[in-house]
């Protein structure tokens, strides 16, 4: 690991200055992530802005929906009353990340922050354009088991790896984020980019900028809700495939539908087409691989993850599947 | 007094379970020495060619650093010229890597440079800052792609005999002209080790030829003898301690290039030195189970008998080292097929050495072999346990003679009833719960019940108690447990009366823990010491009461401070004054197999009946029910026999469902490089496997009846699990692991 400066802040202000003092700083809160990257050299920040203190950490009841403070724990967001009533989806897609140890650590503004898992960004002997613009991508021609189905670029076939922002890019979030130049609000959809010619940047926020809560509108989806994760062992791995789907059923008529991917893409998937697709259709098997269909036009395989073209789909008619029954 | 209750056979806890969980049982890398320095070691980033530049300057001057040391700087290893050139050694095929020897690259993350600083942080700093630069050449790391240039191993070109050589009974390749016929290719993917303790060495040189090393190994004294012979030392002058190791699995059954390093830096820095790998460094530097292509044709007549198999297998090994292992041993002995054939080849890749991991080369053939046995039973539309029956061998079919013992129908019996395999329909696909399918499977396992000659010292203590010293390790199984329970019995004394100590060069010479031989080799030592000593403390006794001299031995009996004779109490001699008469009243044993090996085959036998569940759209597989049963000789302990067991069914799962390190064959590098990217099963991943033994003793293996349980606990778990995966699918996975993308 390098040499690094650290300070601790208590409230954002001071956290922003403090991170918009030195180039290259980095806040941290869990570390789950940063840590890693720290140790093995993928990243190399000169300061670290300790936000653990800073009071964001609640979980509040609004007019129209829910704010969670961007530290609140995963483990605490998982549990909390509130959301396991009002936004159970968000939930289970937390239960569904990393080990009951990371969760105690990473919080909710970490957790979207996430940097991808590929091992071609881990590895600095190895091309990367995200961790070494201008170097190629290791994946493209690579081992590609994990990689993107969906709006990739040949600078990047890296996928995002939160299973949190495929739950919050369903549900309609809002990111709350401060910055040296004030407030402002971000869709959720907003917040992570694709790769284009710079995937270096995994997310459109500023230099500085520091995500303060996050906020999700109250609606409909309270029961029928499910988020289906498809990994090579029981628990403890990153999504092959995941699928966050949401339902307002009307007796068996489709009312509403949230539906969106995780592990196919640089961002979370929202797949408003396939939600189209299922409004005003009754719950049947026959919409839901309808759906699915729809949700994979344009998607696209490399030579090791041509799989996810049919767990893609398999994935999303399971996820309606439980959704609608639960 | 009472007669106490055997011990051998009870579920004993672990005599070291509470130092265990508490964290004051003391591993490699917990030695803190007066002085200790910390090295890190630098990996090459190329797979092959020649080191054309190192620039430490930065890393030299970097704070706290004692010593970088490079193939430029590093002492010369007197063991590193003379290595193979020693008359009296058998001839090598090639040897470990001899580390900062010269300039060449043969495997990426090949350490180039070790740094050495007064604190770990300061050393791993210190290390990011090497540069070098290569001349790099041409790699291979593909075994497919190799295959043109796979050879027969030395040791079978040399000698015809050698288990590694083409073998065949009856017609070569007759499974060809079988009207039924299964023909089908087997990978399984490189597996790592990954045990939960890092390598970890710390090495201290005492005097300028006295060096001790504080090492994780599986043998004490192999690695004494290694690194004697690397520094021209006599092996008196060597030490080394490996009181706890923390899992290995094979993966310390080697000497390897860290520790080298770790004895070169200490020599260097004139400090004793650690080195703990990092688990990246885990993948590249020491040992795996080699990447593996085979081919099994068969055929059969209608009513189920084998008439042929051709098994042939090709694995990788390193460009320095030949590794060979007994992949097809199963094949030639498990069934009477009087047509075989067998073809071990290999093919030397630009990677590190691979080593024997769990099961070793016959849980690789096993895959194959159970598996290709499932597809015969399912062209014949028999049922697999039905076929294996048809074609059980009450004599060893390769060697002509009987078994020692032989119990595998009875474990056939004892599984099947557990797991309800009448449950199972021949067809495919036929059982469902919901969205998940259900099938059976099954697969056999056997591994030589293997037994070597071992010392074990016995010494009474004046407050009664028992010491035994056996230079043995203990990576996990229980050995000291064990001991203790043999010793029990051998001397009438309670188990909180004995206390056994392992792990030291020192102690009483015995071999390597590896191949399922521990208990059949030690125990055996351990209980002629006690035996010995009793009778050491008779004839002592006899010198002062007559009725001791005349007694038999199983009449003497340690009681507390005093030595008596059964029916007999008032004739006793306090321990004081037998002590008082002869010291320490040591004795050492030896115990060595007869000729039993050349009159019998003896195997440990096992059968693993697995219930899998396979979801219909996501292709997950869980392993619902997982029955292991085996027919391994006496049961020492029940509890640790039982654990052992349970801990090499895990391990198949993992085999089975998801083990698999990946290198991308255009770096020839690792992209698995953490717990992230190369998964272990996790408990969720595991049910609670149930343990079933016959427990019939094999008096031919030794007097106290073992056999062995290491290997034969994941030998055969893996094909079970994807024969159940077949039967629930209708899907052939023949290439490890059946991850949900193969299924889907």
């Amino acid at each position: 690991m390098n040499q690094f400066q650290y300070v601790r802040a208590t409230q954002p202000q001071a956290a922003i200055e403090a991170v918009a003092q030195t180039t290259d700083a980095k806040f941290i809160a869990g570390g789950t992530n940063l840590l890693d990257l720290m140790k093995r050299g993928v990243m190399t920040p000169q300061k670290l802005v300790d936000i653990n203190r800073l009071p964001l950490n609640k979980i509040e009841r609004m007019d129209n929906g829910l704010r969670i403070g961007a530290l609140a724990l995963n483990s605490a967001v998982a549990d909390d009353k509130l959301v396991r009533e009002r936004q159970p989806l968000l939930a289970l897609a937390l239960n569904a990340g990393a080990s009951g140890q990371l969760r105690n650590m990473a919080t909710v503004g970490g957790n979207m922050l996430q940097r991808t898992r590929c091992a071609y960004f881990y590895d600095v002997t190895m091309p990367c354009n995200k961790r070494a613009p201008g170097t190629g991508c290791g994946a493209l021609e690579g081992i590609n088991r994990m990689h993107a189905i969906f709006g990739f670029s040949d600078k990047c076939i890296a996928v995002h790896p939160s299973d949190m922002s495929v739950a919050l890019v369903a549900l309609d979030a809002t990111v709350l984020v401060r910055g040296p130049r004030g407030d402002r609000r971000l869709p959720f959809a907003e917040l992570h980019r694709l790769p284009g010619d710079a995937p270096e940047k995994d997310t459109n926020l500023e230099t500085n900028e520091l995500i303060t809560a996050v906020e999700i509108p109250d609606g409909p989806f309270t029961r029928h809700v499910h988020y289906q994760k498809v990994r090579e062992r029981a628990s403890y791995a990153f999504a092959l495939v995941s699928v966050a789907a949401a339902l307002d059923l009307e007796g068996t008529t489709i009312k509403g539908a949230r539906l969106a991917m995780g592990g196919v893409a640089h961002k979370p998937w929202r797949l408003a087409a396939a939600e189209q697709a299922l409004v005003g259709k009754p719950a049947t098997e026959a919409t839901f691989r309808q759906a699915a269909a729809v949700a994979m036009q344009g998607a696209k395989a490399f030579k090791h993850n041509a799989y996810k073209l049919k767990l893609g789909p398999n994935t999303i008619v399971q996820a309606l599947r439980t959704a609608a029954a639960a | 007094m009472k007669t106490q209750d055997k011990q051998i056979g009870a579920a004993l806890s672990r005599v070291d379970g509470h130092q265990k969980v508490t964290g004051a049982a003391t591993y490699s890398a917990e030695y803190p020495l007066p002085g200790l320095a910390y090295a890190v070691l630098v990996g090459s980033t190329i797979a092959k060619g020649r080191l054309t530049g190192l620039d430490t300057r930065a890393a030299e001057r970097a704070p706290g650093v004692l010593a970088v040391i490079t193939h430029l700087n590093s002492p010369k290893v007197p063991g590193f010229d003379t290595a193979g050139k020693d008359p009296s050694q058998p001839a090598t095929v090639g040897g470990p890597l001899k580390v900062f020897h010269d300039d060449k690259i043969r495997f990426n993350d090949q350490p180039i440079a070790v740094v050495v600083a007064d604190t770990f942080e300061r050393a791993r700093y210190a290390a990011r800052l090497v540069q070098a630069q290569y001349a790099p050449e041409k790699h291979q790391t593909n075994l497919e792609a190799s295959a043109p240039q796979a050879f027969l191993p030395t040791q079978a070109r040399k000698n015809p005999k050698s288990p590694m050589a083409d073998y065949q009974r009856g017609t070569a390749d007759a499974y060809q002209t079988g009207a039924l016929k299964v023909e089908g290719e087997y990978v399984i993917p490189t597996e790592v080790h990954h045990p939960m303790e890092l390598q970890a060495i710390t090495a201290h040189w005492e005097a300028p030829d006295r060096l001790t090393l504080y090492d994780k190994t599986q043998g004490t004294l192999a690695t004494r003898r290694d690194f004697a012979r690397e520094w021209n030392l006599p092996e008196a002058n060597v030490k080394v301690i490996a009181t706890f190791v923390g899992g290995a699995f094979g993966n310390a059954l080697h000497s390897w290039p860290h520790e080298s390093a770790a004895i070169i830096a200490a020599r260097v820095v004139n400090r004793p030195v650690k080195l703990v790998l990092t688990r990246e460094q885990m993948f590249t530097m020491v040992g795996y189970r080699p990447y593996t292509w085979q081919k099994i044709g068969m055929s059969a007549t209608a009513d189920g008998k084998i008439t042929a198999i051709t098994h042939e297998s090709l694995g990788q090994t390193s460009t320095y080292e030949e590794f060979t292992e007994s992949t097809l041993a199963q094949t030639r002995m498990m069934y009477a097929a009087p047509n075989l054939t067998t073809r071990y080849r290999l093919a030397a890749l630009d990677v590190g050495s691979p080593i024997w991991m769990r099961g070793p080369g016959e849980a690789t053939g096993a895959f194959a072999l159970e598996s290709a046995m499932d597809e015969m039973a399912y062209l014949l539309n028999l049922d697999p346990l039905e076929f294996r029956l048809r074609n059980y061998t009450d004599q060893d079919p390769e060697k002509n003679r009987p078994w020692s013992t032989k119990f595998l129908k009875e474990c056939y019996k004892l599984g099947a009833d557990r797991i309800g395999w009448s449950k199972r329909q021949l067809k495919p696909g036929s059982l469902r719960d919901g969205e998940w399918l259900i099938g059976y499977g099954m697969g056999v396992g056997t591994f030589g019940a293997h037994r070597g000659g071992a010392h074990a010292s016995a010494q009474l203590r004046p407050d009664g108690t028992v010491l035994l010293q056996c230079a043995t390790t203990d990576i996990g199984p229980g050995t000291g447990t064990a001991m203790t329970q043999i010793a029990a019995d051998a001397l009438g004394l309670p188990p909180a009366k004995i206390t056994f100590e392992l792990g030291h060069s020192d102690y009483p010479q015995a071999g390597t823990q590896g191949g399922s031989s521990t208990v059949n080799s030690v125990g055996p030592a351990v209980q002629e010491a006690c035996y010995a000593l009793k009778d050491k403390l008779r004839t002592l006794a006899g010198a002062s009461q007559p009725a001791f001299a005349a007694a038999k031995k199983e009449d003497v009996q340690l009681a507390d401070g005093y030595l008596t004779l059964a029916g007999a109490p008032a004739t006793r001699v306090p321990y004081k004054d037998l002590l008082k008469q002869a010291g320490d009243a040591a004795v050492v044993v030896e115990a060595k197999p007869g000729n039993e090996g050349q009159q019998y085959s003896m195997y440990s036998f096992s059968v693993h009946f697995a219930e899998v569940r396979v979801h219909e759209l996501t292709g997950e597989v869980r392993v619902s029910k997982l029955v292991s049963c085996a027919d391994a000789g006496t049961i020492i302990n029940q509890k640790t026999a039982a654990n052992q067991m349970k801990g090499g069914a895990v391990g198949g799962i993992g085999m089975a469902l998801m083990e698999h390190a990946v290198i991308d064959d255009r770096y020839g590098r690792y992209v698995t490089k953490d717990f992230a990217d190369y998964h272990v099963p996790v408990h969720a991943d595991a049910p609670a496997v149930e343990v079933l033994f016959v427990n019939q003793p094999d008096y031919h293996v030794n007097a106290l009846g073992t056999k062995g349980i290491g290997e034969i606990a994941t030998i055969g778990v893996a094909p079970a699990i994807a024969n159940a995966v077949f039967n629930a699918t209708g899907k052939r996975v023949r290439e490890l692991p059946i991850t949900p993308d193969k299924l889907v």
